[in-house]
């Protein structure tokens, strides 16, 4: 409907005419300044968070033995954060207790992994030395498993991670058993290979793996072995490093340091 | 969890917890079992075939029925034992190269199809056209649709069938030993696990596989032969003995070879084995598969055949050698069903972190349950039967042509 324009620009009725047609204009504009708002917010986002790229990273995993008290925080951290089933016998982390007496024998223990820490140890007589070693997939360069998936359902990403594809696993359990350190299981609700990723989901973010994030000696370091900045580059720098296993030449990345002969 | 943690009970030392599952269970003992007689039965065939053993004419399509009962069941149970059996036709198509496991499909294939099919229609065709122009009925028909429209019957066709049949039985041979070689190298290849890995893996399958097939291939003939109240053909199951006991001989040194071998290298897994075998393993390797199954029948078969002397060591009445040989034959079963358990279920009882022991508790039900296994194990008599029935393997079945007759 067309408006009759009112002869008197100062008239009371002109003055809210010219205020309607403010109004209007700025109801039209408010969707485009947010908009422009948002555009802004979202390059400022997306400054902050740079697109990952995996060829950039590689990543470890250094284990300082002597610094491990067996509380096992890492093993519960781990089991919540990749809803590894509750019940016992399947784990992505846990962490062994080494008991070797002066007669050289060694008796190894994990009760359920640790995760509720150990049994005190009665007496210390006839212990010549004790220590826990956290264990978890050593990440190899030369994976057997990704050797033998007979699909390539466990696979390396580029940053160095081995992970497994559950929408592709067919169960065939081969990489369980080409795993020289247990380190694999069969998910029993998805009925597929499961094993540590390094919390994958977190590190492209930025953030540590659980287990390093709780450990509260700082038993676990984790970080990047291309930047040398790098907490695990310094780690491996300070540490004489021995791995997992080296005469099976998978090339472990879990680095540890102190470690003991005694384990395997 | 509940048998889980039965199982945790009886842990003896050290193993990793992921370990406390068992991940081969019986049918990936079947696997092996039923490939192995596959390759054997096949080999036995091509005796009679390339190295034209004549005695042994009356069990060549045995033989090659046998293996194609047992092939045809054979991946059966690695099938069953998938987690995720609906996805098992990636392994076709897209396998990881790199994969040992990826190339079973691809090698099945060859000796289901290229091998044991097509040596078996060249063998049959001409038997078809004849059986199909005089019978009536349904097996008229199946047997016209078996000779798969090739009905010429002149002297050259029946010709280009034999060397057609010869040439692919000299692919055969290869092939079947590709065939459980490859099974053994799925063990052998296995660094992690010092008890399969060993580069005699795949060799020692071999000729325990060789020795399977010609001792099931023995014990069928006699028992279709005596159920057709016909007579059984002691040159012939002298001849299939003598075979039995040479195989068995090469079998017992490459395991002996390996035993040795372990020990006198003595790595450092040497101990926890040493554990296994004296304890987890002493019935299934000690007494069956070592004593029972390879000793005993070697000294029955070395004595009573006519292996090493003309007429045997000892002259024995028909009767009682065919009894013997039969006795024979069915020990040396159980002994190699007990080396695949060895290996398999033994591959798994110790820890990786050589610490410790575990068990095996097998199901009775259940998808990997005894009952599946024996079901599977029994599978291939019924694939055989109606093989027979459709092919009869038997020499008095065979038709001739006209000219012939």
């Amino acid at each position: 409907m067309e408006k009759p324009l009112s002869d008197n620009p100062g008239s009371q009725e002109a003055i809210c005419d010219s205020r309607r047609d403010f109004l209007h204009t700025c109801s039209l504009a408010a969707p485009l300044l947010l908009l422009a708002l948002q555009a802004k917010l979202v390059r400022a986002f997306a400054a902050s968070e740079p697109v990952y790229n995996p060829r950039e990273h590689r990543y470890g995993m250094g284990i300082d033995v002597s610094r491990c008290i067996g509380c096992g925080r890492c093993v519960d951290a781990c089991k919540n954060e990749n809803d590894v089933p509750r019940e016992p016998f399947y784990f992505r982390t846990w962490v062994e207790r080494y008991v070797i007496n002066s007669g050289g024998d060694t008796s190894v223990d994990s009760p359920n992994g640790g995760i509720s820490g150990f049994p005190a140890i009665t007496s210390e007589k006839g212990i010549l030395r004790t220590f826990f070693v956290p264990k978890l997939c050593n990440q190899c360069d030369d994976p057997p498993c990704v050797q033998v998936c007979p699909v390539g359902a466990t696979f390396a990403t580029e940053d160095g991670v081995v992970l497994v594809d559950r929408d592709y696993c067919i169960g065939c359990r081969y990489c369980v058993q080409a795993c020289p350190y247990g380190a694999r299981f069969i998910d029993p609700r998805s009925r597929t290979a499961d094993k540590c990723t390094f919390c994958y989901h977190r590190i492209t973010r930025g953030l540590l793996p659980a287990c390093v994030e709780v450990c509260p000696t700082g038993a676990r370091v984790f970080g990047d072995i291309k930047q040398r900045s790098s907490p695990l580059a310094r780690f491996t720098r300070f540490h004489k490093i021995h791995t997992l296993k080296p005469h099976m030449n998978t090339k472990p990345k879990v680095y540890y340091a102190d470690l003991d002969e005694e384990v395997r | 969890m509940e048998p889980l943690g039965e199982v945790l009970k009886q842990v003896q030392g050290y193993i990793y917890p992921n370990e406390v599952e068992l991940h081969w269970s019986l049918l990936i003992v079947v696997y092996p079992y039923v490939t192995g007689l596959v390759a054997g039965a096949f080999i036995l065939a091509s005796l009679v075939r390339v190295f034209n053993v004549k005695e042994l004419q009356p069990t060549y399509r045995l033989s090659l029925l046998t293996a194609l009962g047992y092939l045809i069941v054979a991946p059966l149970p690695l099938l069953a034992h998938l987690a995720h059996p609906e996805r098992a036709f990636e392994i076709f198509l897209t396998p990881n190269v790199h994969s040992a496991m990826a190339m079973f499909g691809f090698v099945y294939a060859w000796y289901l199809m290229v091998v044991l099919l097509l040596e078996i229609w060249f063998d049959y065709r001409k038997d078809l056209v004849l059986w199909s122009a005089q019978e009536k009925g349904v097996r008229r028909w199946v047997h016209w649709i078996l000779t798969l429209g090739a009905t010429d019957l002149s002297s050259k066709a029946v010709r280009f069938d034999q060397s057609a049949g010869r040439f692919i039985t000299i692919i055969g041979i290869p092939s079947a030993f590709l065939l459980h070689g490859y099974v053994g190298f799925i063990f052998g290849s296995v660094k992690a696990n010092p008890w399969w890995s060993s580069v005699l893996m795949p060799i020692v399958f071999l000729f325990s596989a060789i020795v399977s097939g010609i001792a099931l291939v023995l014990l069928l003939y006699v028992i279709s032969t005596l159920l057709r109240s016909k007579v059984v053909d002691m040159l012939c199951l002298d001849k299939l003995a003598s075979f039995l006991f040479y195989a068995l001989v090469v079998d017992f040194s490459l395991e002996m070879l390996d035993f040795i071998h372990r020990l006198y290298e003595a790595e450092e897994s040497i101990g926890i084995l040493s554990q296994l075998v004296s304890s987890r393993l002493f019935l299934s390797l000690v007494i069956l598969q070592a004593l029972l199954g390879t000793i005993l029948p070697l000294l029955m078969l070395g004595i009573i055949s006519p292996a090493l002397r003309g007429r045997g060591s000892l002259k024995t009445p028909d009767e009682l050698r065919r009894l013997l040989y039969v006795a024979a034959a069915a020990l040396i079963q159980v002994g190699i069903f007990s080396t695949r358990w060895n290996v398999v279920i033994g591959g798994q009882l110790f820890s990786k972190s050589l610490r410790g022991l575990t068990v095996y508790k097998m199901q009775l039900l259940g998808i990997e349950g005894l009952i599946v296994a024996g079901f599977l194990l029994l599978l291939p008599l019924l694939l055989l039967l109606v093989l027979i029935v459709l092919l009869p393997p038997w020499p008095e079945a065979e038709a001739h042509l006209p000219e012939a007759a």
